[in-house]
């Protein structure tokens, strides 16, 4: 079964920036206390991602549209986002990590009738995008396929398999996003295997490309509106590891570590003070 | 078995929710079947990896996607997409490799597949599918076209003796009597003996049994009369030891308690001489060509006289 999207209209009175603004805050609030409560690392790439997952679940997918999160090691972002817009009881976020739970450290292969498919091992992703795209077209059916890799995972060659496979069968119902946050496991993209400019690779492919702002929420979303060109789309995203939190932001070594009580109040003042700022 | 494989596949092409992703192959043989397919002929090209994760994308949206390669290049390269992709999520996908075991002969090493049916049917809710004779691929066909899971039919080259008419299929068949022990053989191989046992007379030859499916579901009772009867139970498969067949039925058998008075294993060794040739070739440095086999039965038989 394919998830059923609903789209959250602002409340009387809010503007749609001001409330995606809100929700964002509350939303990175809840993630770093699940990941603090179950003392659980991996807070960099959710943190670089959870505007992205929020945008697309609560302003973009609708009830045909599909998702897969190939950066399967955002799974917090992601539970985070089915929580905010109502898909996860927030009660059930106190079992991440634990015995017995549905929320499992990377994306549950049953269980989540939200999530189509079990990732983790990065890679994965935008292939089984391909395929549910190819799937919908042959089959006549409207709806669109989005799909959210990381940039690490680009060093995968089965992810550019993907590409080819996408760019040669024209899935012009296809979004793929790169969380372009510039950090890996164990050193930045550049370190450990550079692509040099990740744009050129991909554009040298029939491709839709653009980049956008991976923290600005309408910038965002406008990317993701516009219509398709009759090509497959590509967004690169720019984003910051760790972003919002100001010792953890674009310092690889949060791609790892749990936060300590002190680390997490320090966090959580920082996100109150972007949110007092208005900074995006 | 491809013609008999494409025939099959060809014949049901009018099921809408049918797709056949190959990895580059099928020249001069899929031609009919890409025909009737049109657009859901899908040729992935030379991508395995992304080959089996569009599969199971697409199972993921109501399709029954067949993939198709040489067998190594269906099974090993994209083993995680088919374990993570396919069998976690139960998805009705089936993974159908060319040239099981040495069937690739002399083009080497690569292109042989010796670990498959272990790496397959250890992955959950797998089946697999070892057809012996062309007229098996048809009736193997229908079922995977109506199983709820994953499954890999691992194709091979069909022998029989002239003018046999193999019985009609199922996971285990007797295909001889004899009065000299058991053999088993994993699906093609079992044709390859079955003309040797009938120049052989019965009291020389072995009970000839082939088996086409693992896991092992269910052996039959027939099956555990003949080990009862004493004599050799030797089984043979192009495959390793580890995870094939024979520790599959060593298990089972451990398990329903019909030990056998004497068990033979005879799997696929690699290359045990360093050199490559054809797959008659690596049988016979295997211990796996008829001759071999049952000089092996006519051994115990002088060995308890």
């Amino acid at each position: 079964m394919m998830v059923m999207y609903t789209t959250r209209l602002p409340p009387s009175g809010q503007t749609v920036a001001c409330r995606a603004a809100a929700v964002r805050i509350s939303a990175t609030k809840r993630l770093l206390k699940m990941h603090f409560d179950a003392g659980v690392g991996h807070l960099g790439g959710n943190l670089s991602v959870l505007d992205t997952l929020l945008v697309l679940h609560h302003d973009v997918l609708g009830s045909d549209d599909r998702f897969v999160l190939s950066k399967g090691h955002a799974a917090g972002a992601m539970y985070i986002t089915l929580w905010s817009v109502g898909q996860l009881p927030e009660d059930e976020l106190a079992t991440f990590h634990e015995d017995n739970t549905r929320l499992s450290g990377h994306p549950p292969a049953s269980g989540l009738p939200e999530v189509a498919f079990a990732t983790g091992s990065l890679g994965h992703g935008f292939g089984l995008a391909c395929g549910m795209a190819l799937g919908l077209k042959l089959s006549r059916k409207s709806g669109r396929v989005y799909c959210v890799t990381s940039d690490g995972e680009w060093n995968e060659g089965s992810t550019w398999e993907a590409l080819h496979f996408a760019a040669h069968h024209r899935l012009d119902n296809l979004t793929t996003i790169v969380d372009l946050n510039g950090l890996q496991g164990f050193g930045s993209t550049d370190e450990v295997c550079d692509l040099g400019p990740l744009a050129d690779r991909i554009s040298a492919r029939q491709v839709d490309i653009d980049e956008v702002d991976g923290h600005d929420l309408t910038a965002l979303r406008a990317v993701l509106d516009r219509p398709s060109r009759g090509l497959p789309r590509v967004v690169l995203a720019r984003t910051h590891k760790g972003h919002g939190v100001s010792f953890a932001q674009d310092r690889m070594e949060w791609h790892y570590l749990p936060l300590s009580a002190e680390q997490y109040a320090r966090a959580i003042s920082d996100i109150e003070a972007l949110a007092i700022a208005g900074a995006p | 078995m491809r013609k008999a494989f494409c025939d099959s596949l060809t014949a049901r092409a009018d099921r809408a929710d049918f797709a056949f992703l190959t990895g580059d192959l099928g020249f001069q043989a899929f031609e009919p079947l890409r025909d009737a397919l049109g657009q859901r002929f899908i040729n992935a090209g030379v991508a395995e990896q992304n080959m089996v994760l569009a599969a199971a994308g697409m199972a993921r949206e109501g399709w029954r996607p067949w993939v198709y390669s040489i067998a190594p290049f269906a099974t090993a390269r994209p083993y995680e997409q088919i374990r993570n992709s396919i069998c976690l999520h139960h998805l009705p996908v089936v993974v159908v490799g060319n040239g099981g075991g040495y069937g690739y002969g002399v083009m080497g090493a690569t292109h042989h597949a010796l670990e498959d049916c272990a790496g397959m049917s250890a992955l959950a809710s797998m089946r697999v599918d070892v057809p012996a004779f062309d007229e098996d691929v048809p009736v193997i066909a229908a079922e995977l076209f109506d199983r709820s899971g994953p499954s890999y039919l691992r194709l091979g080259y069909s022998q029989k003796p002239r003018d046999a008419a193999p019985p009609r299929y199922k996971a285990w068949r007797k295909l001889l009597d004899g009065d000299a022990g058991t053999l088993v053989a994993l699906g093609p191989l079992a044709g390859l003996y079955w003309s040797r046992c009938l120049e052989t007379p019965r009291a020389d030859r072995p009970n000839l049994w082939v088996a086409c499916q693992l896991p092992i579901a269910e052996l039959p009772a027939e099956f555990g009369d003949d080990v009862r009867a004493g004599g050799v139970v030797c089984v043979a498969e192009e495959h390793v030891a580890v995870g094939g067949l024979g520790s599959q039925l060593a298990l089972e058998m451990l398990r329903t308690g019909g030990r056998p008075e004497s068990w033979v294993h005879r799997p696929a060794l690699g290359y045990p001489s360093g050199r490559y040739g054809s797959q008659a070739f690596h049988r016979r440095e295997c211990g796996l060509d008829p001759t071999s086999i049952l000089d092996l039965f006519a051994t115990a038989r002088e060995t308890t006289r």
